[in-house]
C-alpha cells in the first residue's frame, strides 16, 4: 500500500512550513506529502503545532515560510473558502455547526440547492433533505435532516458536520479529533467511514490523541513536538509506544 | 461520487419530537399568540367598544406605524444584532422626505424650476409627470436611510465595532442631523404632489388601511426571504454561530451590511408612513421609538442573542403592544400604566420561554 502510494503524485505537498506569531515560533520547517487514499495520522501534544498545521492547510493562517502545492500546483489560501475550492475539507473539533438550524440546513450551509422561480432562486428543501439522508444513511447515523441541531447527541453532530464534506469532491479531508466526544460504537462508524474515503482514492488526515483510533486507520503517522516534524513513518513499522514517546519528548526522532 | 446506500436508516433509539413539540407550538411566537388571543377575549367582554369596526381600524392602522420597523429590526436581532437608531431614522427619512417635496414644489427654487413653474394666474402647475416629485421625494428619504444603513452596517462589519454603540452613535447623529437640516422646525409635506402623499400613507382601501396592507405585504416577503432563500438561511447561520457561518463559506460581512440596510430602509418607509398620517414630520417626531421597537420584536420571540425570530413574531409583539395600550384607554386605566405594563409583560414573555426550555 505505501509503495502504490509513494509512486502517484502526491495530493499534497508542504515544503519548509514555518509559522510565527510575533515571537512566538509555532511551526519550523514542516516538509510533508499526502498522497491520494492515504490515511495519515497527525499526532502530538497539545501545543505541538497540529492546529497551526491543518488551519495553514485550511486556509485559515497563511504559512510565514515554506510552500504549499496542492494536485501538483503552488496554491495561497486567503480564507477557508479557497481552499475548499481546490478541495480540500475540514471537519472542526467544535463541528462549526449553528445549533438553530436542522441537519440538512447545516449540511448544505453556504453551499444551498436553489430551485428557479422565475427571477428568484428558492431555496430546494426537499432536495437537501433527500440528500442529507442520504449521506446520514452511508454514515449510519439515525439522523433525521428536519430535526434541529440544538437537540442532537455529540455522534449526530459529528455525523452532521462529516456529512457536511462529502457534498463536495474533496481530495482531501482534514479531521480535527473526529472521535473525542462520541460513543464507541460512533466511533467504529467514523473509522469505517475513514475507510470509504480511502477506497475512494480521498486522502485522509486524522489529528486525534487516541492511539487505537489512529492505528486502526492510518496508513502512516506523522509526529510534531514543539513545532517540529519529529517522525513520519509507515504505521506498521511503528507502535504506540513509540509514537508515545516522540509525542511526549522522551525520543527525540524517528 | 454518491456512495451506494447500503442501508436505510432504521431509527431505532432516536424518537421523532411530537407535533406540539415542534415549530412554532414549541416558540416564545406561539406563546404569546396565544396570550394574545386570551387578552383579545377578554377585551371582547371588558369593553363592548373594543371589536367594532372603528376600533378596529385604529388598533391596525396604530400597529402598523411600528410594525414594519420592528419587521427589520427582526433581520438585525436573528443575525445577534441590535439597531438602536430606527426611531431617529424614521424621523430623518420623513423629514428629507418632505422637504424635498416642499422644495421641488417651489416655483423659482433652484431644484424646483425642473418641477414646477408658475401658472399666469399665480398658481403652481406641474411641469412634467405628475407624481413625479412624490417618487424623487420618496427617493431622497430612503436614500439617505440607506446611507444610514450602509455606515452601520461598514462600522459594524468591517470595521469590527459593537452593534449597540455604533447604531446608539447613529441615533444621536441622525437626529442631530434632522435638527441642522430643519433647524429644529420640522417640515411639511405640501406641493401639487402632497395629496398623493397623503392618499399612499394615511389612505385605506375597502375601509382598509394602507400602512396595514403595505405591512402584510412586507411580512409575507420577509417570511419568503427568510426560509426559503440562502439569504435568509445564512442570516439565522449567522445569529446561531458567527464562527461556523464563516468557515463555512458565508459571506458574513456582505449579510451583515444587508441587514442594516434592510433595518435603516424599514424604519425609513415607517417614518415616511407616521409623517403622512401626522401630516408632518417635526423634529422629535418618533423619539425613543426604537425602544417600542425592540420591545415589540423581543416580545413576539425574537432573541437577542441571536439565531431566532421572524415576521409573525414580530407582528404579534406590535399587535399585543397596541391591544394593551388600547385596552387600557377603553377601561379607562390611566394611560400612565402601559410602559409599566409593558415592561412587564416583555420580562413575562421572555421569562415564560425560559421556564419552557428548562422543563423540555
Amino acid at each position: 500500500m505505501a509503495n502504490a502510494a509513494t509512486a502517484s503524485q502526491p495530493v499534497l505537498e508542504l515544503t519548509g512550513i514555518g509559522k510565527e506569531f510575533g515571537a512566538i515560533r509555532a511551526l519550523h520547517g514542516v516538509d510533508m506529502h499526502v498522497h491520494p487514499g492515504e490515511v495519515v495520522g497527525l499526532m502530538g501534544d497539545n501545543g505541538a503545532g497540529k492546529s497551526t498545521l491543518v488551519k495553514i492547510i485550511a486556509g485559515n493562517f497563511r504559512p510565514s515560510h515554506g510552500e504549499i502545492r496542492f494536485a501538483g500546483s503552488a496554491v495561497h489560501f486567503n480564507r477557508p473558502v479557497d481552499a475548499r475550492a481546490v478541495g480540500i475539507e475540514v471537519v472542526y473539533q467544535d463541528l462549526a455547526l449553528a445549533d438553530n438550524l436542522t441537519a440538512a440546513a447545516n449540511v448544505f450551509l453556504g453551499r444551498e440547492l436553489k430551485r428557479k422561480f422565475g427571477p428568484l432562486a428558492l431555496l430546494d428543501h426537499k432536495a437537501m433533505a433527500a440528500r442529507a439522508l442520504e449521506l446520514f444513511g452511508e454514515l449510519r447515523s439515525e439522523t433525521r435532516p428536519d430535526d434541529l441541531v440544538k437537540q442532537m447527541s455529540g455522534g449526530q453532530r459529528q455525523a452532521v458536520a462529516i456529512a457536511r464534506t462529502r457534498l463536495s469532491n474533496a481530495k482531501l479531508v482534514m479531521m480535527d479529533e473526529p472521535t473525542a466526544a462520541i460513543s464507541v460504537r460512533q466511533v467504529e462508524q467514523v473509522l469505517s467511514l475513514i475507510h470509504r474515503l480511502k477506497e475512494q482514492g480521498v486522502a485522509v488526515m486524522l489529528i486525534s490523541h487516541r492511539m487505537p483510533d489512529v492505528f486502526a486507520v492510518c496508513d502512516r503517522v506523522v509526529v510534531m513536538r514543539r513545532g517540529e516534524k519529529r517522525a513520519d513513518k509507515p504505521i506498521h513499522e511503528t507502535s504506540p509506544e513509540e509514537v508515545t514517546a516522540l509525542i511526549t519528548g522522551a525520543k527525540e526522532a524517528a | 461520487m454518491a456512495m451506494p446506500m447500503e442501508s436505510p436508516i432504521t431509527f431505532t433509539n432516536v424518537g421523532k419530537a411530537k407535533w406540539w413539540q415542534r415549530g412554532i407550538f414549541a416558540s416564545q411566537t406561539g406563546y404569546v399568540l396565544l396570550a394574545l388571543a386570551v387578552l383579545l377575549v377578554i377585551m371582547h367582554f371588558a369593553s363592548p367598544y373594543f371589536f367594532t369596526e372603528g376600533n378596529m381600524q385604529n388598533v391596525a392602522k396604530n400597529f402598523s406605524f411600528i410594525a414594519i420597523a420592528t419587521l427589520g429590526v427582526t433581520f438585525v436581532i436573528i443575525t445577534g444584532g441590535i439597531d438602536l437608531s430606527v426611531g431617529s431614522m424614521m424621523c430623518f427619512s420623513a423629514m428629507i422626505t418632505s422637504m424635498v417635496m416642499t422644495e421641488l414644489s417651489t416655483p423659482g427654487s433652484p431644484a424646483g424650476s425642473l418641477f414646477v413653474h408658475m401658472a399666469a394666474d399665480g398658481k403652481t402647475v406641474v411641469a412634467n409627470v405628475p407624481g413625479l416629485i412624490l417618487l424623487v421625494s420618496l427617493l431622497a428619504g430612503l436614500g439617505v436611510a440607506l446611507i444610514a444603513g450602509l455606515v452601520n452596517g461598514f462600522c459594524i462589519a468591517v470595521l469590527g465595532l459593537s452593534p449597540f454603540v455604533t447604531t446608539l452613535g447613529m441615533l444621536s447623529i441622525v437626529r442631530g442631523l434632522g435638527y441642522v437640516v430643519s433647524n429644529g422646525r420640522g417640515s411639511f409635506p405640501g406641493g401639487p404632489d402632497a395629496d398623493y402623499f397623503y392618499a399612499l400613507t394615511s389612505g385605506d382601501v375597502l375601509g382598509v388601511p394602507v400602512p396595514f396592507i403595505y405591512l402584510v405585504i412586507l411580512a409575507l416577503a420577509m417570511a419568503v426571504v427568510l426560509h426559503h432563500t440562502s439569504f435568509g438561511r445564512h442570516v439565522f447561520a449567522l445569529g446561531g454561530n458567527e464562527k461556523a457561518a464563516e468557515l463555512t463559506g458565508i459571506p458574513v460581512v456582505r449579510v451583515k451590511i444587508e441587514v442594516y440596510v434592510i433595518c435603516a430602509l424599514a424604519a425609513g418607509l415607517q417614518g415616511i408612513i407616521i409623517s403622512g398620517w401626522l401630516g408632518s414630520a417635526p423634529a422629535n417626531m418618533a423619539t425613543s421609538y426604537e425602544l417600542n421597537v425592540i420591545a415589540a420584536a423581543v416580545i413576539g420571540g425574537a432573541n437577542l442573542a441571536g439565531g431566532i425570530g421572524g415576521p409573525l413574531g414580530a407582528i404579534v409583539g406590535c399587535v399585543l403592544l397596541e391591544v394593551i395600550r388600547n385596552g387600557l384607554v377603553l377601561a379607562q386605566v390611566s394611560s400612565y400604566w402601559q410602559q409599566t405594563l409593558v415592561g412587564v409583560i416583555i420580562i413575562l414573555a421572555v421569562l415564560v420561554d425560559r421556564i419552557r426550555s428548562r422543563m423540555s
